[in-house]
């Protein structure tokens, strides 16, 4: 096969429209459309299949029909560019936010965000947590110069609409019921251990972590947590923070001084 | 010195991770477990959890789904790290890859077509896979095996039967060769020859490991049966039927139950190993009397 014919072949692949590779054939048909199907089927179906695996709840909220025909468009539209399948998809929440036909449920692009960012830290890699026993020992006054280094699982989703919420009832979590308090959520996903969790953050959390990861000290960041939302809680979120796991390493400022 | 293919001569399954806690449980029947390498190449996370308990527990086969040897372009050097990283970590008895191609670039760069996609054989296409397989073997610092196709389509161009090409490149290279007797079934049904002169002819003394595993039946547009390898259903009878044969001839070999769609519960996959096992046992007395 010259590369030029593996092209032919490739581009037929992904395009229905597209005759049939000229170089291809079988002993009962000179052009085997049926035959070539086949390999057509098996590349968009295992790539849906993909998809579905990974989007399970956008799958339940659209129904099957809905969920393939738009996994399908997507699929030619952006196929894989590589072969670890486990990161397929991380473009299909925007695909979704794009896509006419899905417009009418608003909050979709972002349940698929949180399902997006739930397979991202399944794979993360590993780190063993602190407790909180390990901020006990620091002295009250210090805590606001801390830095602080998150588990490489956390992922933040920020949304104008209860995303965890819908997550939950759409993924068997929760029981389907009417959400009389429709409100933005923030998703905080991370997997401490070996389970991925997701929980709301408090107000301002969202903003707090953040910070954190972008390396300012626990002080800096609870200025920062209080300007996102002057409910913000620093005791709450810390305690939240190591309850659970999510805080691998602490250190201390290099320019720490004693707070007042 | 490369490191050779060495699994034990028994039966082994492909592991599911729906399937983690009953194999944990207590001692299986297994010879070992195959894996596909790609499902691994996350950083951490449960698959390396589990992964690393079985591999304590059994012999380990890595088996690559993504690595488009029979790609006309260049190995994907990236992936081919990744695999090395995989065979360094984990130790693996043997690593095998297919006689296939999966990614093609269509001007923007690679797209993975996540399918065992076929290649014509001629001597173009066998100078390729080779220089391909050399490159493997020589990052991986390990033989690998080969593993036969099932395909639907033939091509115009091919002047070399698949035995022969597959003879060809083991020669050459010193890889092994992995035979999937269900593929054997399913491409003869599929191009109107005979399976059994397929493995009359197929170069049965660098065979490493047997595959066998589940087909669905279509037809085509003229009526001709048309299997596809499916993988998510037990093995048909033929195909057993073949393996006996294959084996009496070749005596044991390790072999593996591959079921990866529908995937049922453990206990039916178990049997299936079972079934092997019994005729793995046969092959040995055989050999003995």
């Amino acid at each position: 096969m010259s590369a030029l014919a593996q092209s032919h072949f490739a581009e037929a692949l992904l395009d229905a429209d597209r005759a049939i590779p000229p170089d291809v054939t079988s002993h009962t048909t000179r052009v085997p459309a049926r035959r070539f199907g086949v390999y057509r089927n098996n590349v968009v179906a295992s790539l849906v299949n993909a998809l579905r695996i990974r989007f399970p709840a956008v799958a339940r909220i659209v129904g099957d029909e809905f969920f393939a025909g738009m996994a399908r468009l997507f699929v030619t539209a952006q196929p894989p560019r590589s072969p670890l399948l486990m990161r397929y998809g991380d473009a299909f929440p925007d695909f979704i936010a794009g896509f006419t036909p899905a417009a009418e449920l608003l909050y979709l692009p972002d349940v698929a965000r949180v399902e997006a960012a739930r397979t991202r830290a399944y794979h993360a890699a590993d780190m063993r947590p602190l407790d909180l026993c390990d901020i006990a020992t620091q002295p009250p006054e210090t805590l606001g110069a801390l830095r602080v280094s998150l588990h490489p699982s956390i992922e933040i989703v920020r949304s104008a609409f209860p995303v965890v919420t819908i997550w939950a009832m759409n993924s068997g979590e929760a029981e389907l019921t009417p959400i009389d308090d429709w409100r933005g959520e923030d998703a905080l996903v991370a997997r401490p251990a070996l389970d991925v969790e997701m929980r709301a953050l408090p107000a301002g959390g969202a903003a707090f972590l953040r910070a954190l990861f972008n390396n300012e000290t626990l002080g800096q960041a609870a200025t920062l947590a209080l300007a996102d939302s002057d409910q913000f809680d620093l005791a709450a979120n810390l305690a939240g923070l190591f309850g659970a796991g999510l805080v691998v390493a602490i250190e201390h400022s290099p320019l720490m001084e004693p707070a007042s | 010195m490369p490191i050779a293919s060495c699994l034990p001569a028994r039966a082994g399954v492909g592991f599911k991770p729906e399937h983690f806690r009953d194999i944990l449980v207590d001692d299986q029947p297994l010879g070992f477990l195959e894996i596909h390498a790609e499902n691994y190449m996350g950083a951490g996370g449960p698959p390396h959890a589990q992964l690393g308990a079985l591999r304590e527990r059994y012999a380990l086969s890595v088996h690559g789904v993504g690595l488009s040897i029979g790609h006309m372009g260049d190995l994907d050097h990236a992936h081919l790290m990744r695999l090395k990283a995989l065979c360094e970590r984990y130790q693996p008895e043997s690593f095998s890859e297919h006689l296939a191609w999966s990614s093609h670039s269509d001007g923007f760069g690679e797209v993975f077509y996540n399918d065992l996609l076929p290649l014509p054989y001629t001597h173009e296409t066998l100078a390729r896979v080779a220089a391909h397989i050399d490159e493997v073997q020589n990052a991986l610092g390990r033989q690998m095996l080969l593993e036969n196709p099932s395909t639907y389509v033939r091509f115009t161009a091919s002047t070399i039967a698949e035995t022969d090409f597959l003879r060809e490149l083991a020669s050459v290279t010193g890889c092994g060769l992995l035979l999937d007797i269900n593929n054997v079934f399913v491409s003869a049904k599929n191009h109107g020859t005979s399976a059994r002169d397929y493995l009359a002819s197929f170069p049965l003394d660098r065979v490493r490991e047997i595959h066998l595993g589940g087909h669905d039946e279509q037809a085509d547009e003229t009526g001709a049966p048309l299997l596809i390898d499916a993988h998510g259903s037990p093995v048909a009878d033929p195909v057993w039927a073949l393996y006996a044969e294959t084996i009496a001839r070749t005596g044991p070999l390790p072999t593996l139950i591959e079921w990866d769609n529908d995937v049922p519960v453990w206990p039916v996959l178990k049997a299936e190993a079972v079934a092997a096992q019994a005729m793995l046992d046969r092959a040995v007395q055989a050999v003995a009397a």
